[in-house]
């Protein structure tokens, strides 16, 4: 439960920008303004994560995702050249299905989601300040597996990636694409 | 007078909200980087959601925020190589528009 009248005015403030800046990174037919907007929704997910006690999450989030994911979609459309920027984003023909299948989902989503009874799970405990040292801890004792194999996941995908969009192969077929 | 608190509804809520949006990009953006960018706003739904039962339920254990630094890693994994692919189709076709991509239909 978060009382404050400081945490709630945050929570609808940062919740606005977040949904408003996902819908605007949705309908914008430039893609790189679309991005533009991805750096703002990730900012205020940082914010609420603060809110949430998440500080080192928020630190995170800020760093990969903010950061790395942002500039690496920002090179990766420089490298494939378009000739009008600004119609770059555009919808395709399964707009109606698209809204009836996300109304759907929506609905379902927030109908169940919203009348559970959540509260009688909930704990009163705070989570303890400095997160970051318990979350150091917690990775490697309880959870070192899975945060090796995720060091291992980061190898196998940046090798990947390195072989995927390697040119000297690819160069060779790249004028006759008669596939299909 | 609405009561001025936060709960675990709240949050769930949003996040149902921001995963939505992104279905929606999914279904219907015609770029392929598009709809990276929208799968990754459904993983950050996802940890809003890891990261507010992880408050509520369970504040002593971390279990939420340390499967979202995990969400964090494939989610960025799963860009790397996306990108990679995306250009690596792009260099055969000189096109990223999703409606072309059929080569495995039969």
């Amino acid at each position: 439960m978060i009382n404050s009248i400081y945490s709630v005015l945050a929570f609808y403030g940062l919740a606005t920008v977040i949904v408003v800046a996902a819908i605007l990174v949705v309908l914008m037919r430039n893609i790189m303004h679309s991005v533009l907007f991805l750096a703002v929704t990730f900012i205020a997910m940082a914010g609420m994560f603060l809110l949430l006690d998440a500080d080192f999450l928020a630190a995170v989030q800020i760093l990969v995702y903010a950061g790395a994911v942002c500039i690496m979609l920002v090179f990766a459309i420089m490298v494939i050249r378009r000739t009008d920027m600004a119609e770059t984003n555009l919808f395709n023909r399964q707009v109606l299905a698209g809204v009836g299948l996300t109304v759907l989902t929506l609905a379902l989503g927030t109908i169940f989601g919203g009348r559970t009874a959540w509260t009688q799970l909930v704990t009163h405990e705070a989570v303890p300040k400095n997160t970051v040292q318990y979350i150091g801890a917690f990775m490697l004792s309880k959870y070192v597996i899975p945060f090796e194999v995720a060091a291992l996941l980061l190898l196998v995908a940046l090798v990947g990636a390195i072989v995927l969009a390697r040119d000297e192969e690819v160069k060779d077929n790249a004028g006759t694409d008669d596939y299909s | 007078m609405p009561e001025l608190t936060i709960t675990l509804n709240h949050f769930v809520v949003l996040s149902a909200i921001l995963f939505c949006i992104g279905l929606f990009g999914v279904f219907t953006k015609r770029n392929a980087v598009a709809v990276l960018i929208c799968i990754e706003l459904m993983l950050n739904a996802v940890n809003i959601n890891l990261v507010a039962f992880s408050k509520f339920i369970t504040p002593g254990l971390f279990i939420g925020q340390i499967f979202s630094i995990f969400v964090i890693t494939v989610a960025a994994a799963e860009v790397g190589v996306g990108l990679a692919i995306i250009i690596a189709i792009y260099r055969n076709r000189l096109n990223v528009d999703l409606d072309n991509f059929d080569w495995l239909k039969w």
